[in-house]
């Protein structure tokens, strides 16, 4: 019981044939005859393994194959090679099973008819995936109060704001309850205040219906807050898979001193890189293993008002990562 | 079964919700469909009207009378989607549909149902218009008009499953517009829109038998003109039936080729 895998990936392929030319007349000629025709490899064997109830975090830059797997694991597109399943489903088979107990949500991309209000949708989604009259009612408030939905329901999706309609896409998405939920860029193009709220929904329906979650963003906040685990690809190849805490400690040497002297008078270079000082507040960059010696010479040798250690910010770290594979 | 009804329930007030957002639009394409048949049908009769009354045992009245159940039947017949499967496929549209679990081919049917609920009385009123202009010579027979029912239900089907398979090409080229424009000419001729087939070289008449067309537009307006005989009749329906049984197993095949090489692009 709960040992089988939720997601289930061995070995992953995909590969897409594009044909190309370069731009010009004489090539577009050209390519009426003979066309080039290149293997694009977006993701080139890819193995992990999700348990039911997890919420991973799936990172990568742009193009490194996260939207191709998450459309693999959706059943969207047939894998070139390699063994994939979730809840026991070969996705691609599109099994009805199946795809009643799965939903992926992208960011720029949406479901809901644009014309009518959201609450049309909601109700064509309940009868398409089954859900009984009691549960559609129940989930809809629970939804409607987690996502403040009640003003927005009968307004015509083209009159509401980005913030405004991706909440209700989230929750058509998630009206009939899925078991795995797949979440490309959910939080693309909204202010802060409203990616916040979508990212505590997300914790929120985890937490209530134990729901595993994978995620892709480029908001590194929302992957902080929601996600212990992260996988991470590039090229469409795995690059780390494990706790978010020891990716950071894996790809960072250095630690981040920041010592309130009040004033910048003071020369530090001899205790660590000095990276800035604004208001008195001197920043250094020190290796991680020297951090504890540095910290006791600081205290000894000035007056210090205040002092604090940090782990570089996560998108140094992740941009660290893309970069020492890149070179 | 009840699953679905509930779905095409949903779906139609879906459809008549956009549908009245765009009134404008609806007008317009309600337009487009009596133009085409109004300017064969004037043609038709100015003809028949300056060769001693008629072409090929076709009298003016004749002429109007076809032309104007034609356009009935080919507005209850006619399907949109062509046109609208190289967005869904370039534009990766088809993609929120493939994450449900009921095949997309049940919205598009619940979708074209509507729109023609919706334009009927007004394509009605037209036709009832036309009439008062145009005289035509319509004597309709009890027995055809009932058996008119099925046959145009049928021909809603054998249209629908086969120009929605012909559409599943935008799966493999994201140029369909030229296929689409020799199937419309095709469509042209061997339906009977440009002219009744009974005035066509008999060749011709023999290719109209065996392809999709005539069934599809032809067939039905002759059969409400009490042209038919019931051995015609019968026939017809065969071969309707044919057609929609190869038109149903084409679909399943081409549907699941299409998907394999679906690359839900942008989406």
């Amino acid at each position: 019981m709960g040992t089988s895998p939720a997601v289930h990936l061995r070995d992953l392929h995909k590969t897409y044939i594009v044909s190309e030319r370069e731009g010009g007349v004489r090539a577009a000629l050209a390519s009426l005859i003979r066309r080039r025709k290149q293997e694009v490899k977006a993701v080139d064997g890819i193995s992990f393994d999700l348990s039911p109830g997890e919420i991973v975090g799936f990172l990568g830059p742009n193009g490194a194959g996260k939207t191709t797997t998450l459309k693999m694991l959706s059943g969207l597109l047939h894998p070139t090679a390699g063994e994939l399943s979730v809840l026991g489903y070969i996705p691609w088979k599109r099994d009805r099973d199946f795809l009643r107990q799965i939903t992926l949500v992208m960011g720029q991309r949406n479901q809901l008819v644009w014309d009518i209000p959201p609450i049309d949708s909601f109700e064509l989604n309940r009868a398409v995936y089954r859900v009984p009259a009691a549960d559609y009612r129940r989930t809809l408030d629970e939804l409607t109060e987690i996502l403040e939905l009640a003003p927005l329901l009968k307004k015509p999706v083209r009159n509401l704001s980005l913030g405004e309609r991706m909440k209700c896409e989230v929750a058509a998405a998630l009206l009939h309850r899925p078991q795995v939920v797949f979440l490309d860029e959910p939080t693309i193009g909204l202010d802060v205040t409203m990616q916040r709220r979508i990212r505590g929904f997300i914790a929120e329906y985890n937490r209530r219906h134990g729901a595993t979650v994978l995620l892709t963003s480029h908001y590194m906040a929302d992957v902080v807050a929601l996600c212990r685990r992260v996988i991470v690809i590039h090229h469409g190849r795995l690059l780390f898979d494990g706790d978010l805490a020891d990716l950071v400690g894996r790809f960072t040497a250095h630690k981040t001193i920041v010592v309130t002297l009040g004033d910048c008078g003071a020369d530090l270079s001899s205790y660590g890189e000095v990276v800035s000082c604004t208001d008195g507040d001197v920043t250094l960059r020190v290796p991680k293993a020297e951090t504890a010696r540095v910290t006791g010479r600081l205290l000894a040798d000035f007056p210090v008002l205040d002092l604090t250690v940090e782990d570089p910010p996560i998108e140094e770290v992740i941009d660290r990562v893309f970069r020492e594979e890149l070179s | 079964m009840r699953g679905l009804a509930d779905i095409y329930a949903q779906q139609f007030k879906v459809t008549i919700a956009s549908f009245l957002q765009y009134r404008a639009a609806l007008v317009i394409w309600l337009i487009g469909h009596v133009l085409e048949p109004l300017i064969y049908l004037v043609v038709w009769t100015t003809v028949s009207r300056s060769t001693e009354g008629s072409v090929g045992g076709f009298t003016a009245g004749d002429f109007a009378a076809y032309f104007i159940v034609l356009m009935v039947v080919n507005h209850m017949t006619y399907t949109w989607i062509m046109y609208e499967y190289e967005y869904r496929v370039r534009q990766g549209t088809l993609s929120p549909d493939l994450l449900r679990p009921v095949h997309p081919i049940h919205s598009d049917i619940a979708d074209n149902i509507t729109s023609k609920l919706i334009t009927l009385p007004g394509m009605l009123a037209i036709a009832v218009i036309l009439g008062f202009i145009f005289r035509p010579a319509f004597h309709p027979v009890p027995w055809a008009l009932a058996a008119f029912v099925p046959v145009v239900l049928l021909a809603f089907l054998v249209r629908f499953f086969v120009e929605w398979t012909l559409a599943l090409a935008a799966f493999w080229t994201t140029r369909v517009s030229a296929l689409n424009q020799m199937y419309f000419m095709a469509m042209l001729f061997f339906s009977g829109q440009i002219a009744p087939l009974e005035l066509l070289p008999h060749p011709v008449r023999v290719i109209a038998f065996v392809l999709p067309f005539r069934w599809t537009v032809g067939f039905p307006t002759e059969l409400l003109l009490g042209r038919l005989t019931p051995v015609q009749v019968l026939t017809g329906i065969g071969m309707q039936a044919a057609w929609l049984m190869a038109g149903l197993v084409l679909m399943r095949l081409v549907w699941r080729a299409g998907l394999k090489v679906y690359t839900a692009v942008g989406a």
